[in-house]
């Protein structure tokens, strides 16, 4: 039986060993790895680029105050980048299973179709949902296109959910039942975040507050977007730190719909303003990466 | 001499509902290609795995037949040296030479036999977009962004032609004679030859037969009693390349959870078939069919069953949450839930529906439904499995004591779900989902938002299509121009939601449909009740004849400009066949009057003899005006008396 830190131990040597820059997780709250600018801003433009890091991934409405054996407010992902996307990426991933010790041949895999598609951040891609023995272990997909840009190469992301991989390996029940390090569990290292976070996001955000720092990120990413066109010299212009506040945005509305505030019909309007600040990095970020035109 | 081929286009997995269609696409670009080449056609096999698009043809011929081409040069009026030239020029000796009439006129030439070209070549030179040709619903490009496109990446290419590889190339792949196995069990390269190929799949645990892995699951799922499921079988059988099913178990106080929730578990989230036992009740087991061949440690049963644990324990969380608030409390809710960003809310919908429910007479409990149905809405389970809302309400309905009728009503309300699917089973339950469907309809087109071409984002056409279901089939006596208001762009997409029901689902003919609906559609029950008696009286021997009399009736009549107002004067009209016609018009009159409509138009049709008759012997447009007058007053007076069942001039006949 494998620790949970061990997973992640091999998962990052079996990647690094295959051309990955083994990152850290991003220090912005994010929703998924995808929006790691590892992978939002790299997967763009023609340089070849391989990375792999954990991204702890923060769902304000999956919070089940703790509850619930299966699902988390933040969960962690293996997030892996291929940048193009090698002919045998398949059987490299289904190794790297191998590599944390399920034998494959005494399980059943199968690839179901599923498409990913984030509306704030103008991606979408085509891929599977990986299933070991009737579990989602894994999403594969081949990005199309990012940031409304259609990818010059398609990368291969590879998202391992990793508690529930862990907990498929030490056929535990529950997600905080996994053992975490020797001795530790998953509770014992992050209920806590489970209770608390549910309680500020379902019953004490306060929600004119949020709306205000919405806008004031909002505000920032667009000031910096219509100075970046102007700039006299644009290799130095801050369009990473323009990002983080893209990533702010985006955050800020998974809080404000957990916490029942935006109606549906609002909701398209939002995720429209994110989007036209994610989009509008990613224009220039190519622009920038092309030494600025 | 004929050879056998080959073509296995090796993928990574393709959606499994794509792969039927790409089948029978691939099959028919193929013989185009045949066709096009003038290449013999011959029998043509398509098979698919996950991971492979197979075409194998039976006999293909080496090579093209010669063809004679005529090839012409100058004009038979030309000087020997230009004709000498063009011989020169086309390499053949000059009296090789002919003169050869053309359509255009006499000219100097030969015939010259193109030799066929080889299959093989042919085959490697279109096969590339051939491939690439493949419709799929939706696509992706792999290599980069000028790369081709195709369902999933291309991995390998199988061409055969007999003993030899058909060679070309699709984005970086070239195609030879190693196929590859199942991705666990399997090689990763195995070579293949024609004759061979399906066994050295098979060896290599790869069934390449759709049938055969679909009798494989389908008998080990019922030697493990698993409850049949077409659907979900087929699903499956494009999923596996050698598909092995298990039987698992859960713990039987899940069964306290609606079979309903179990089932859309099972079936929709985790593509198991469920297991009943011999009184038909949901039993706590489950068959799971595995894409390898055995679990001789049970490993992978004991995973499903821990998925299936988890997700178990999900809906039951999700239906204790739900019960610490009731459906009654839960109305005001729907304020925040939109419905339409131009139509206001649920809490907005569910009171027009209440107030339209009553309107079309719903009881007490009709109204009490339409008042909960959507309170569902507000619910973590149907947050969770949409493809409960209704059935959800409903259950929880149930839970919280609600009256039976009430219960159902909810539970049923989105039905029918498609023309297969049956209406609510009360009239409580018809009422909620017609004014549910109608409200959709009416306030869709207010608003401007009408379907157009394939584009129908709020489903209107099927919306509009199960109300005209409900209507018929509950028998609903209820006037549609009131249902509909005014707007006569949703009059016409009505009529045609209902011209369609009645042809397409029920099979009735498109002559008989206009001539029912040509004397109104208000009621659709009694349209039903019409139809049935027309098509009944249709095949007698006097029907059509007559029919084919009220054509020229109304034809004259629309000739003569004749606008009706005045009944024919009995003492004008001439004794012989025209008194008599009017004698047994009224007679026909009588009979039909207050029978049922079969019965009616039998009587109707029984007036035949007598208008053959008038026809044969009697001028209408007599000399005497005053006596056309009266002929024609006779004449439009049958045809609106007899008119009120259906409108006969739109029956095609054959005379």
């Amino acid at each position: 039986m494998d620790l949970y830190q061990n997973v992640v131990f091999k998962l990052k040597n079996y990647w690094g060993e295959r051309g990955c820059v083994i990152q850290e997780p991003y220090d912005v709250e994010v929703g998924a790895g995808t929006m790691a600018p590892e992978t939002f801003l790299r997967v763009l433009g023609p340089q070849p680029y391989r990375v792999a890091y954990v991204q702890p991934s923060r769902r304000p409405a999956d919070g089940r105050y703790g509850e619930n054996p299966n699902r988390l407010y933040k969960h962690q992902q293996l997030q892996v980048i291929l940048k193009p996307s090698p002919n045998d990426v398949i059987e490299q991933y289904l190794e790297s299973l191998e590599a944390i010790g399920i034998d494959l041949r005494q399980h059943d895999i199968k690839f179901e179709e599923d498409n990913w598609e984030s509306p704030t951040l103008g991606a979408w891609g085509i891929g599977w949902q990986v299933m070991l023995d009737g579990l989602e272990i894994t999403q594969f997909t081949y990005f199309q296109q990012c940031g409304g840009i259609d990818l010059d190469l398609v990368p291969a992301e590879l998202t391992y959910g990793l508690e529930r991989l862990t907990a498929f390996l030490q056929a535990k029940d529950s997600v905080y039942d996994i053992e975490w390090a020797p001795g530790v569990s998953h509770a014992a290292v992050r209920f806590q975040d489970e209770l608390q976070y549910s309680v500020y996001n379902f019953e004490m955000a306060n929600v004119d507050a949020l709306w205000k720092l919405f806008d004031l990120h909002e505000s920032e990413a667009q000031r910096l977007l219509g100075l970046y066109p102007k700039a006299a010299d644009k290799r130095r212009f801050p369009l990473l730190p323009t990002y983080d506040h893209v990533l702010k945005c985006s955050h800020l509305f998974n809080t404000l719909d957990s916490r029942g505030a935006i109606s549906v019909t609002e909701r398209v309007g939002v995720i429209a303003r994110v989007r036209k600040v994610a989009v509008g990095v990613a224009q220039a970020w190519v622009d920038q990466q092309q030494g600025g035109r | 001499m004929s050879l056998p081929f080959l073509l296995e286009i090796g993928a990574e997995e393709i959606p499994d509902w794509m792969i039927p269609g790409a089948l029978e696409n691939l099959r028919a670009l193929f013989t185009g290609l045949l066709d096009e080449n003038k290449l013999a056609r011959t029998h043509l096999r398509v098979d698919a795995t996950p991971r492979r698009l197979v075409l194998r043809a039976e006999g293909l011929p080496p090579r093209q037949a010669d063809a004679q081409e005529l090839v012409t040069g100058p004009p038979k009026s030309a000087q020997p040296s230009a004709v000498e030239g063009f011989a020169r020029k086309q390499g053949v000796a000059p009296e090789a030479l002919s003169v050869q009439a053309t359509a255009k006129g006499e000219y100097w030439g030969f015939v010259k036999t193109v030799p066929g070209r080889e299959t093989r070549q042919i085959l490697a030179e279109a096969l590339p977009g051939l491939i690439l040709k493949i419709y799929f619903p939706k696509t992706m490009y792999w290599t980069g962004r000028t790369g081709p496109r195709f369902i999933r990446p291309i991995r390998w290419l199988v061409a055969l032609l007999g003993g030899q590889v058909t060679p070309f190339e699709i984005a970086g792949v070239r195609s030879g004679n190693l196929s590859s196995g199942h991705r666990r069990l399997g090689a990763g390269r195995v070579p293949v030859t024609t004759e061979s190929y399906a066994e050295a799949l098979r060896a290599n645990f790869v069934i390449l037969s759709a049938e055969e892995r679909r009798e494989k699951i389908r008998n080990e799922s019922a030697a493990l009693g698993a409850k049949p499921d077409p659907g979900l079988l087929e699903t499956l059988v494009y999923i596996t390349e050698y598909p092995t099913a298990i039987r698992g178990d859960f713990d039987p106080q899940f069964l306290s959870l609606p079979e309903e929730v179990l089932v859309t578990v099972m079936k929709h989230h985790q593509k198991y078939f469920s297991v009943v036992d011999p009184e038909g009740c949901l039993a706590p087991h489950f068959v799971a069919v595995m894409n390898t061949s055995a679990d001789p440690e049970g490993l992978v049963r004991r995973g499903n069953e821990r998925v299936l644990r988890a997700r178990f324990n999900d809906a039951r969380f999700f239906w204790d949450t739900d019960q610490h608030k009731k459906l009654a409390d839960r109305v005001t809710d729907l304020a925040h839930v939109t419905f339409q960003a131009k139509l206001g809310n649920y809490l907005q919908k569910t009171e027009r529906m209440e107030e339209l429910v009553r309107r079309l007479g719903g009881d007490a409990h009709a109204q009490r439904a339409a008042r909960l149905c959507k309170c569902d809405l507000t619910c973590e389970l149907v947050k969770e499995f949409t493809e409960l809302q209704g059935v959800v309400g409903g259950l929880y309905a149930r839970a919280q004591d609600e009256p039976e009728e009430v219960t159902l009503a909810i539970y049923d309300h989105y039905k029918p779900a498609g023309m297969e699917d049956s209406i609510p089973r009360t009239r409580a339950g018809q009422l909620v989902s017609l004014a549910d469907k109608l409200d959709t309809l009416t306030g869709c087109f207010a608003v401007g938002m009408m379907p157009t071409g394939s584009r129908d984002p709020f489903a209107l056409r099927r919306s509009a299509q199960g109300a005209v279901k409900i209507l018929v089939e509950g028998r609903l006596d209820l006037a549609v121009p009131e249902l509909l208001g005014g707007d006569q762009s949703l009059r016409d997409f009505f009529e045609d939601r209902v011209r369609y029901y009645f042809k397409d689902i029920r099979g009735f003919k498109y002559d008989e449909i206009n001539a029912v609906l040509a004397c109104g559609w208000d009621n659709l029950a009694d349209v039903e009740s019409r139809l049935n008696a027309l098509q009944q009286v249709r095949p007698t021997a006097n029907f059509e004849p007559l029919a084919a009399s009220f054509k020229r009736i109304k034809n004259i009549l629309t000739q003569a400009q004749f606008e009706g107002g005045v009944a024919a004067d009995p003492s004008r009209l001439e004794p012989g066949p025209e008194s008599e016609l009017h004698a047994a018009s009224m007679t026909v009159k009588q009979l039909a009057s207050g029978r049922p409509y079969r019965e009616a138009l039998e009587a109707i049709a029984s007036l035949r003899p007598k208008v053959d008759l008038f026809f044969d012997k009697v001028l209408v447009n007599a000399p005497d005006p005053a006596v056309r007058q009266n002929r024609l007053a006779l004449l439009h007076g049958i045809l609106t008396e007899f008119s009120s069942i259906a409108d006969f001039s739109e029956i095609v006949t054959n005379t």
